[in-house]
C-alpha cells in the first residue's frame, strides 16, 4: 500500500468563503469521503487487504499516514479474514476501529463479520460493493454486503460521495452507543461511487468532535484494571438469550439511527430523513424503490415520467438494517403499485425476487390494503441502469396499478441479453 | 401399544462408541421383536471432550406416533433403565452444561431400573446415589469403566454384557432372545446370555442413598445477563474464616466440578516440601494457599486431572485415589490441621486400600492389567 503521490485528490476549495462552519469543499470520490470520515473520526486501528474497488479507501488513507495528517495504527494483513480478526480484536479492548472489503473478499472474512456482530463489537466498515465470483468481475453487485443481513450488522447503502461521509460519521456513532454496540457497513457502489468524484463538503475537526463522542466501551472493555473474559463457549442453555440480547440491541438501533440524524441535521444543516429519501413521492401514484447509485438514473426518469404528468415517485432505501419498515409502510401504503429495482440477486427466492424486493414485500404484508410488488433485477456486474431502463420499468409498475399484463409474482430483468 | 426408553450416562470420548453401540443394540433387538426405535445422543458439553459427562438414549415403541412422541421431548425423563457406564457417575451428572448435579437416578421411572458398570458392592453404589423419594431398582454388573470401543483398547463385551443385562431386568423392554439375535456374534451372544444370568438388582427404598440436596441454580434471562458476552471476573475473594494470611482464589459458586472427577489428590502434608509446583501447574487454580504455606486441593475446583501428582517432585506426597474411595468434599488440609495422627491413618488407608483407578491415563497397558486382575 503505497500508492504514487500523484494518486492523492487534490483539494480544491471551490467555495471556502461561503463553506458553512469552517467546512472545506473538495472534489473527492466515494472512497476519499469515507478515508476522510475515518480521518475526522480519529480512528485508532484501520486494518487493510487490498482488493478493488474497496482497496481506494486504503490509498487515501496510507497517504493521509503518510503526509503525517493522520496518526492511526494502520496493519496490513495478509488476508481478510486477518484484517476483520485484528479490527474486531482492537474493538474489544476500547479502539475505534475500521475496515472494509469488496465482493468475495468480504465473504473470505465471514467468519470474522458473524463474530463481530456475535461479540457486540462496534466495527464501522466499508463495502466497495462488487459482484461476487464467478465469473470475476469488478463491477456493482449488492450481495456481498446483503450476505450478513441476518447476523446483527447495520448495513446503510449511500448514494453519493457526501453521503458515504456523512453515513460514516454517522455510523460510528450509532455503533459505539452503548443501546446498540453492533457492528455497521457503508455500502459504496463500486465504480459509481467509490472511484466517481464530485464536490463534498468535509467538516472540520472541532465539527465532528461536537457530534461524536470518543469510543468507550465502559465495563465491557477489556483491559487488565477490568478483568473480564469476553466470547465463551455457551451451550443451549444460554445461546437463546444472548441472540435475544443481540435482537433487542437491533431494535433499539432504531431510535439511536433517529438521534444521531436529528442531531446531525441540526449541526451540520443537512443528513436528510434517516432511514429513506422520499423524491417526489407526495401525489406518487406509483413508486420506485432501491438503494444505492441508482438513484441517479432513476431520478432523472422520475422527473421526465413527471414532465409527461406521470405520477411516479422514488423511494430510496438508505439503512438495510435496521430495516425501515414502519418508514416504507407509511411511504408505500398509498400507491397503487411499487417497482422495486434490486442490483442483486435471489436465486430460488419468493418468486425468484431480488433481497430488496422480497423484503419490501414482507415489510408491506401487515397493511390492509397492499400494493402490488413488482420486482426487477437490473445492473448486475455494474452493467448501466440506463434512464430509458427505468422509464421501461416504471411503465410496466403503471401496467401492474392498472390490471395490465404484468404479474407481481414473477420477477424481471432489464437490460439483458437474451 | 407402548413405548420403552433407556438412558445411558457415559463419559465423553472414552465412552462415546460404547454408549451408541448399546443404544443401537437396543434398537436392533426390538426391531427383531417388530418394533421400531431411535438411538440418539444428547449433550451439553462435547462428548468428544475428556471425562464429560454425556448421555445416550434408546427408544423404542410399538408405533410411529408413540416413538414421536416421546421424542418430542428433548431428553426422555421417563426412562425404564438408566444404564450407568461408569460408577463415579453414580455421585451425580452434570452433563447439561454448568447448572447444577444431576442425581444419577433423576430420569428413571418409578419402579425402573438404574444400571451400574461396578466392581463395587450394591450398598457401596447406594451411599453415593442421591434419594430419589420413590422406590427403584438398584442392579450392577461386574465391571470397571470400559473404554471398548474406544480405538484403541479391545472389545471387552461390555456393550453386550449389559445389554443381556437389560434383557433380565427390563424385559419389557427387549427379550433375551431379541438381544441375542440381533448380536449375532456367538462369542459376543455367550456373553450377554451369561450378563443376563449374572446381573443383580435390589430394590432401593425410596429414602436410600445420599440425601445432600444436589446443588442448582437459576439461570439468568436476558434482561439479566450481561450484555455482549461479557463474563466479568470474580472479586477477590476476602477473609476465609480460618484461612487468614493464606490465598483462596475467589471461584465462580456455579461451577463446580464433582462429576467432573473419576479421581482426586490426596496429599501428604507431612512430606510436602511447599515447592508450589502443583499449586503453579493445576490448569484449574484448585489449589488453596493455607496461611501456614501448604497447598490444599479444593473439591469443589478439582477436576481430576492428575497434573498435581505427575509434577510433584516428592515421592508419593501427592497419589490419585478413585472417587469412590471418599463420601465427601471437605478439606483434607483442615482434618491434617486438627489431629496429624488421625489424617495420617486416613491418608494411609486411602492410599493402601486404593482401588482400580479409572480412565487409564496414567500408563500405557493400564486397562489391560485391570482387566487381567479382576478375571482373577
Amino acid at each position: 500500500m503505497n500508492p504514487p503521490k500523484s494518486a492523492t485528490a487534490k483539494k480544491v476549495d471551490i467555495q471556502a468563503a461561503s463553506a458553512p462552519r469552517g467546512e472545506s469543499e473538495e472534489l473527492i470520490s466515494g472512497s476519499e469521503a469515507i478515508s476522510h470520515a475515518v480521518k475526522l473520526a480519529d480512528v485508532d486501528v484501520i486494518t487493510a487487504y487490498p482488493i478493488r474497488p474497496y482497496d481506494t479507501v486504503m490509498q487515501y488513507v496510507s497517504q493521509m499516514i503518510a503526509d503525517g495528517e493522520f496518526d492511526c495504527e494502520y496493519i496490513v494483513a495478509e488476508s481478510e479474514h486477518s484484517q476483520f480478526e485484528i479490527v474486531k480484536h482492537a474493538s474489544a479492548v476500547g479502539a475505534r476501529v475500521f475496515c472494509g472489503s469488496s465482493g468475495v473478499g468480504w465473504l473470505y472474512a465471514f467468519e470474522a463479520l458473524a463474530v463481530t456482530a456475535g461479540l457486540r463489537l462496534p466495527m464501522v466498515a466499508m463495502v466497495g460493493n462488487r459482484a461476487l465470483d464467478d465469473p470475476g468481475a469488478f463491477g456493482v453487485e449488492h450481495n456481498d454486503a446483503l450476505s450478513v443481513r441476518d447476523l446483527g450488522w447495520m448495513l446503510a447503502w449511500v448514494a453519493t460521495a457526501q453521503e458515504a461521509l456523512d453515513t460514516a460519521l454517522i455510523a460510528y456513532r450509532v455503533a459505539e452507543d452503548s443501546r446498540v454496540f453492533l457492528p455497521c457497513a457503508i455500502s459504496c457502489d463500486g465504480a459509481f461511487l467509490t472511484h466517481s468524484q464530485s464536490i463534498v463538503k468535509v467538516p472540520s475537526q472541532q465539527m465532528v468532535d461536537n457530534f461524536l463522542p470518543p469510543y468507550d466501551r465502559g465495563d465491557k472493555q477489556l483491559h487488565p484494571d477490568n478483568p473480564i473474559t469476553i466470547a465463551p463457549q455457551a451451550n443451549e442453555d444460554w445461546v437463546m438469550e444472548i441472540r435475544r440480547q443481540s435482537d433487542m440491541a437491533a431494535r433499539r438501533a432504531r431510535e439511536v439511527i433517529i438521534e444521531a440524524y436529528d442531531d446531525f441535521n441540526g449541526q451540520f444543516g443537512r443528513g436528510g430523513e434517516p432511514f429513506i429519501e422520499r423524491y417526489m413521492m407526495e401525489d406518487a401514484e406509483v413508486a420506485l424503490v432501491g438503494m444505492g447509485t441508482l438513484a441517479m438514473p432513476v431520478k432523472v426518469a422520475v422527473r421526465k415520467m413527471r414532465e409527461e404528468g406521470k405520477k411516479v415517485g422514488f423511494v430510496r432505501v438508505r439503512w438495510f438494517r435496521p430495516f425501515p419498515s414502519i418508514e416504507l409502510q407509511e411511504a408505500l401504503s398509498g400507491v397503487h403499485a411499487v417497482g422495486v429495482i434490486d442490483r442483486d440477486y435471489g436465486f430460488g427466492s419468493s418468486f425468484h425476487s431480488g433481497v430488496l424486493a422480497n423484503e419490501l414485500r414482507s415489510a408491506l404484508y401487515p397493511l390492509a390494503t397492499r400494493p402490488k410488488v413488482v420486482s426487477f433485477i437490473a445492473g448486475l456486474g455494474g452493467r448501466e441502469v440506463s434512464t430509458d431502463n427505468v422509464i421501461d420499468i416504471t411503465n410496466s409498475v403503471f401496467a401492474a396499478a392498472n390490471g395490465g399484463d404484468i404479474d407481481d409474482q414473477d420477477t424481471y430483468w432489464i437490460g439483458v441479453r437474451e | 401399544m407402548s413405548t420403552s426408553s433407556v438412558e445411558v450416562v457415559y463419559r465423553g470420548i472414552f465412552q462415546k462408541t460404547l454408549a451408541k453401540n448399546i443404544c443401537r443394540g437396543i434398537v436392533f433387538a426390538a426391531k427383531k421383536q417388530g418394533r421400531i426405535g431411535i438411538a440418539f445422543g444428547r449433550y451439553s458439553d462435547s462428548p468428544e471432550r475428556n471425562g464429560i459427562p454425556a448421555k445416550q438414549f434408546a427408544v423404542v415403541s410399538d408405533t410411529e406416533e408413540e416413538l414421536e412422541e416421546h421424542l418430542s421431548r428433548y431428553e426422555p425423563d421417563n426412562n425404564d433403565v438408566t444404564i450407568c457406564a461408569d460408577d463415579t457417575l453414580c455421585k451425580g451428572v452434570e452433563s447439561w452444561a454448568w447448572y447444577g448435579l444431576q442425581p444419577i437416578n433423576k430420569l428413571v421411572k418409578p419402579g425402573g431400573t438404574l444400571l451400574v458398570t461396578s466392581m463395587r458392592p450394591a450398598d457401596s453404589l447406594i451411599r453415593d446415589i442421591h434419594r430419589k423419594g420413590v422406590p427403584y431398582n438398584l442392579a450392577t454388573v461386574k465391571g470397571t469403566a470400559s473404554f471398548s470401543g474406544l480405538w484403541v483398547y479391545k472389545d471387552d463385551h461390555t456393550d453386550v454384557r449389559l445389554l443381556g443385562a437389560l434383557a433380565k431386568v427390563a424385559p419389557d423392554v427387549v427379550s433375551l432372545e431379541a438381544i441375542v439375535e440381533g448380536i449375532g456374534d456367538s462369542v459376543k451372544q455367550a456373553s450377554a446370555k451369561k450378563a443376563y444370568d449374572m446381573v443383580e438388582s435390589i430394590p432401593v427404598a425410596a429414602d436410600q442413598g445420599n440425601d445432600e440436596v444436589p446443588y442448582e441454580f437459576d439461570l439468568p434471562g436476558y434482561t439479566t445477563m450481561e450484555e455482549c458476552l461479557v463474563i466479568r471476573g470474580m472479586e477477590k475473594q476476602q477473609d476465609v474464616p480460618g484461612r487468614d494470611g493464606g490465598y483462596v482464589p475467589a471461584r465462580n459458586p456455579n461451577f463446580k466440578k464433582y462429576a467432573t472427577r473419576t479421581m482426586r489428590p490426596v496429599i501428604n502434608f507431612e512430606t510436602c516440601t511447599k515447592c508450589t509446583i502443583c499449586w503453579l501447574q493445576c490448569p484449574d487454580t484448585c489449589f488453596d494457599v493455607t496461611p501456614d504455606g501448604y497447598y490444599d486441593a479444593n473439591m469443589e475446583a478439582c477436576c481430576g486431572c492428575g497434573v498435581c501428582e505427575a509434577v510433584c517432585p516428592v515421592d508419593k506426597c501427592i497419589t490419585m485415589i478413585n472417587e469412590e474411595a471418599f463420601t465427601d468434599n471437605a478439606s483434607q488440609w483442615e482434618l491434617w490441621t486438627k489431629d496429624k495422627e488421625k489424617y495420617s491413618e486416613w491418608l494411609s488407608e486411602k492410599i493402601s486400600a486404593q482401588p482400580a483407578r479409572s480412565h487409564g491415563f496414567h500408563h500405557v497397558g493400564q486397562y489391560a492389567e485391570e482387566i487381567a486382575h479382576e478375571s482373577t
